[in-house]
């Protein structure tokens, strides 16, 4: 039965009539009473020094405020970097500075050189023409085995080369895993790239910096999934604003996808620069400028091998990955190719022996940091493609090779340092299969080759970790924050409730889902429930959204809170009702006592801890507010399996999608409509990812793809009919360590997509009698075409 | 952008002495104009909007049986009105997206000459004549490379005039990501011959296929462009296909028109 309120329920978005009805507050709906604007002049070459930077002209323009250069923040610290890998002998990475405008060199195109801020945006821009800036233009490095193969062209000069770190994984089974190889009856071997993306949310970044010189509190209003991360990471490391002086908001955010997670210069600049103005200073990147200045995803190149025994169980799994930094380190960088990509290689495989290497590289590129899915899609890929591959030259159904080497058992340790709780990889198999009906694909690939087409189908599976933790755990990998998350719970005298979350909500619904669990612990109306988020001088500390990590551990800590308050309430219910403590339950909203008739309601109680006329102020204090900090023993791991079928024009290399099923099992759900939702829009990425997306540079640094004339965004008429794109969570194993036994969805559809589509596209040519093994994404018609033609 | 004055004049006159205002230049639909100012990749003084001028407007047919489309008509009233010739309104409707077919023009695909727009496919495929505020220009004239035609400055394409073909077709192949021409292929049947225009493909703009053209006189089928093909060398080679894939490409999409008609 479906339910109407509560855990279970598809309740309507609330957030969805102010997203629909151009009532939400974006920040670039925010503007400040006398700000001023920014222009920041962008780098054109990829690589070269600067010699000189004249704004002697520009100052003198009109309506020019201020005009600031690389040197004006020497004095400040650069962007710092919020992860620290260990390479493989033990030494720390390679971290190179990053200033907040460039200084002595600029290393990527779009690179910020100076900043005019001046009453309106147009002047600033014209000043910004006005400057002189003399840069000895460098040769570039671009191609990552390039850059790491010599030391010709150094991204950073203090640098000792361009390798960032050379990660190994788990070093200690190297030598094991090598011999495995030797002794394998097959061996696999694939090589491909995982290409490089563009996040693109609908709404580019923005960022307002406000300054009250009253009582010396800066203001920054930004596009970001983590505020308290911003706060602390600018406030802490780059400006030296102690946290109690600064406060970032971020408001109503139109889409991040990770790119909005990262800690940026423009943040950085407009907080720094309202002090220095004494004005409120805006900055909304362009759409231009969004594609090279916002992290890019993805962008790398691998080698894997599979080794299998004479009965095709797998023995082993060898990597190894060049993994693309760009130019600096973002935040977060360093840890998407090895801890969210490496932990990740045993897949849904009881592999005994993986071992996974990495070279992290500098090229003069915009940096790269994590995309929906970070990491994980780039594992499943290699892995599911690798699978895929065996399978074809062992001749058996790459079904039956998966089934075969599937962990059945759990909680199971896998050989790359993480424990699944608990997974059911055969139903979500048995379900795909069900629901996309592979038993009538060979009647739909004879109609289609009726019509000169050549139909492909694809599978399989995927896993995923969410919610990473735990903090203890993380510190000793390199990370430097902790990851738990936080809520607070105010129940007001009357009743209604506000969440503080931690966690953030840009289109994934938290308004709506994160109510229905609290109005499901108490038995109440969602509509009594509010939750806010994003701004970090009303809510508690927190880490934000990102990873698929918000119900499993924003939902958590917002659960613990709510305990705290019902087992305060049932406190203030044995007074008022004169019973046991221990005899007083609490269902539909109100207290009553065990094996009675006596009750008392939610707000009876509520209004008795503000108005404590009949309350035991000796024993408890008045008031209602709790607030709990969650830190999980594990990540979660959802898991599935997905199907895809393609048709293939021979002709001219043009790939559809017919069909796309899968099988999720994320655990217990909250908001089923909610939960299809993402995986819809993660699969669209995903599929973005396989036939469309590919943001390109070419030898000088330059980039190619540099607006929506040649990044190929998914769209609706890319995607399959919807009656032919089904989505399933029926399978459902709940976490075993986290109170709703959730495990995540944000993420999978974008992690498990890719290679269904691909595996789909080379089953077609094959049959087709194209002795195609591998076709690199995106799989365009011209790329389609040419691997066809040989 | 940088800042520029706005004429809106309402005839054809008013528009051309406007014209004549230093560093004038027309606005038509604004679909490529604007996006240039906004880039400041342009920086005219005085943009001369035709979207008032009436008699650039409309569809209409000719005492000689020609479509008239005035230079200022939109691609959605194109797709909605040209009626009488039934592969010009396709081509039009598949133009962009519905913002820019309410506000893109023929005049201005014409006079800006994309070598990935429609609209120079349509008119070489057709024989059609340009005409503007001085002349009246054969399409075999009127193209000369990419982005390059036969106008002289501050020149006003007023009208196209389009003999009705006995049949018509036009393929289009999309680049992914603009969803502009990659390969568009034009196929006109007339009484005297067919001609055959192809977008997209070339290094120097619009071309016409003069084998096919041949090989498509004698016997108007798909098969007699058996065996027919034409080099990559020359073709546009870029991210979303080489010149050799181009070149296939416009085979195909020759064989699919022909087929669609035939
Ligand atoms: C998202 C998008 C998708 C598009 N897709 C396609 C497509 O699939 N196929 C396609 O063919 N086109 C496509 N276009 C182009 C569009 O069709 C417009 O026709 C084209 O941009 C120019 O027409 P316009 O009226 O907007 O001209 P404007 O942008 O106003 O002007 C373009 C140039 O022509 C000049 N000009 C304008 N009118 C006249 C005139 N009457 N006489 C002389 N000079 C004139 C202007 O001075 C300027 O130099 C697309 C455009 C966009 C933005």
């Amino acid at each position: 039965m479906p339910k109407d309120g509560g855990i279970g329920a598809s309740s309507k978005r609330r957030e969805d009539v102010r997203f629909l009805t151009g009532t939400g507050n974006y920040t670039d709906d925010i503007n400040i009473h006398g700000q001023a604007h920014v222009f920041f002049l962008r780098s054109d070459i990829a690589h070269g020094t600067i010699t000189s930077v004249d704004t002697g002209a520009a100052e003198g323009m009109p309506g020019v405020v201020k005009v600031f250069t690389g040197a004006d923040f020497e004095a400040v610290g650069g962007m710092p970097c919020g992860w620290q890998v260990t390479d493989k002998h033990g030494q720390p990475m390679q971290e190179p500075k990053h200033p907040i405008l460039a200084h002595g060199k600029v290393r990527h195109v779009g690179e910020p050189i100076a900043a005019v801020v001046a009453d309106t945006l147009e002047q600033a821009r014209d000043a910004a023409e006005a400057i002189v800036v003399d840069i000895d233009e460098l040769p570039a490095v671009v191609d990552m085995k390039a850059a790491v193969a010599s030391d010709d062209v150094k991204v950073h000069d203090d640098l000792t080369s361009n390798l960032c770190y050379d990660w190994g994984f788990v070093e200690e089974n190297k030598d094991a895993t090598d011999a495995a190889f030797e002794a394998a009856a097959h061996v696999t071997t694939l090589e491909l790239v995982n290409n490089r993306l563009v996040a693109n949310p609908m709404e580019p970044r923005v960022a307002v910096g406000d300054y009250a010189r009253g009582t010396d509190e800066s203001t920054l209003y930004t596009t970001s999934q983590n505020p308290h991360v911003i706060r602390l990471l600018m406030g802490a490391f780059v400006l030296g604003i102690p946290e109690h002086k600064l406060r970032v908001v971020a408001p109503d955010v139109g889409g991040g996808f990770g790119t909005k997670i990262f800690h940026y210069q423009e943040e950085a600049f407009c907080t720094f620069a309202a002090k220095a103005c004494n004005r409120a200073v805006k900055w909304t990147s362009s759409r231009s400028e969004a594609f090279m200045s916002d992290a890019h995803g993805r962008d790398h190149v691998t080698k894997i091998e599979l080794a299998l025994d004479g009965d095709n169980n797998f023995t082993a799994v060898r990597t190894e990955t060049y993994a693309n930094m760009g130019a600096y380190l973002s935040t977060f960088a360093p840890s998407i190719p090895t801890w969210l990509h490496g932990t990740l290689m045993a897949g849904n495989y009881k592999t005994p022996l993986i071992y996974v290497n990495v070279k992290a590289v500098f090229t003069n590129t915009v940096p790269v940091d994590a995309y929906r899915g970070a990491g994980r899609p780039e594992a499943t890929f290699q892995l599911e493609r690798v699978i895929d591959k065996a399978a074809r030259e062992l001749g058996v159904d790459p079904v039956e090779l998966r089934r075969q080497n599937f962990i059945t058992e759990f909680p199971y340790a896998t050989p790359v340092a993480v424990e699944y709780d608990t997974g059911d990889y055969h139903a979500t198999m048995d379900k795909v299969l069900e629901i996309s009906d592979r038993d009538g694909f060979a009647a739909r690939r004879a109609e289609s080759e009726a019509k000169g087409k050549l139909r492909g189908f694809g599978i399989n599976c995927f896993i995923e970790a969410c919610g990473i933790a735990p903090s203890n755990l993380v510190g000793q990998l390199g990370a430097r924050a902790g990851l738990y998350e936080s809520a607070t719970v105010r129940v007001n005298a009357t009743g209604g409730l506000v969440v503080m979350t931690g966690s953030h909500s840009h289109g994934q619904g938290h308004e709506t889902s994160f109510a229905q669990v609290v109005a499901d612990m108490i038995g109440i109306d969602e509509n009594m429930v509010e939750i806010v988020h994003g701004d970090t001088s009303k809510t508690p500390m927190g880490m934000g959204t990102y990873g698929s990590r918000s119900i499993a551990v924003g939902g958590s800590a917002m659960v613990r809170a709510t305990e705290k308050i019902i087992a305060k309430a049932k406190k203030i219910a044995s007074h008022l009702l004169e019973a046991s403590e221990s005899d007083i339950e609490l269902k539909d909203g109100a207290f009553s006592v065990a094996g009675t008739d006596k009750s008392v309601a939610w707000g009876d109680v509520t209004l008795a801890a503000y108005v404590p006329h009949n309350y035991p102020l000796e024993d408890i204090e008045p008031g209602l507010e709790e607030t709990a900090f969650y830190d999980p023993s594990n990540f979660t791991y959802p898991a599935g399996a997905y199907t895809c079928e393609v048709e293939v024009d021979p002709a001219t290399g043009e790939v559809t999608i017919e069909r796309f099923a899968s099988a999720d099992d994320f655990g217990n759900v909250v908001n089923p409509m909610i939960v299809e939702g993402q995986v819809h829009g993660g699969i669209a990425q995903g599929i973005g990812q396989a036939l469309l997306e590919n943001c390109s540079y070419d030898e000088n640094g330059q980039l190619l793809t540099a607006s929506y004339m040649d990044y190929t965004m998914p769209r609706a008429d890319n995607l399959p009919q919807m009656d032919h794109y089904v989505v399933d969570h029926s399978c459902q194993t709940p976490c075993t360590h986290n109170p709703l036994g959730v495990k995540g969805c944000g993420e999978a559809g974008a992690i498990g997509s890719p290679p269904t589509v691909i595996n789909a596209i080379i089953d077609a040519l094959q049959s087709g009698g194209h002795d195609v093994a591998h076709i690199d994404m995106p799989a365009t018609p011209a790329r389609v075409w040419a691997a066809m033609h040989g | 952008m940088y800042n520029f004055d706005v004429e809106t004049p309402g005839t054809v006159a008013d528009a051309v002495a406007a014209m004549g205002r230093d560093e004038a230049q027309a606005l038509g639909g604004g679909q490529t104009l604007i996006p240039t100012l906004k880039q400041r990749l342009a920086s005219p003084s005085v943009l001369v909007s035709l979207s008032g001028v009436a008699e650039m407007k409309g569809v209409c047919t000719g005492d000689d049986g020609q479509l008239c489309i005035g230079g200022a008509t939109t691609h959605a009233t194109v797709a909605r009105e040209a009626t009488q010739y039934p592969a010009l309104a396709a081509m039009a409707s598949h133009i962009g997206d519905p913002a820019v077919r309410n506000r893109g023009t023929i005049g201005g695909s014409l006079a800006n000459n994309d070598p990935s727009a429609c609209y120079p496919a349509g008119v070489l495929g057709s024989g059609a004549t340009v005409v503007t505020n001085t002349r009246e220009i054969a399409a075999d004239d009127y193209f000369q490379g990419m982005f390059d035609t036969a106008l002289d400055e501050g020149e006003i394409i007023t009208e196209v005039r389009f003999p009705i073909p006995e049949a018509a077709n036009y393929q289009k192949f999309v680049q992914p990501a603009s969803r502009f021409a990659l390969v568009g292929v034009f196929v006109a049947k007339f009484a005297d011959g067919v001609r055959v225009a192809v977008t997209g493909a070339s290094e120097d703009g619009v071309f016409r296929w003069s084998e096919a053209e041949a090989a498509l006189s004698s016997d108007f089928s798909a098969g007699a462009l058996d065996g027919l093909s034409l080099s990559g060398d020359g073709m546009i080679s870029d991210l979303h296909g080489t010149g050799a894939y181009r070149a296939h490409l416009v085979a195909v999409m020759t064989k699919r028109a022909v087929d669609a008609v035939a």
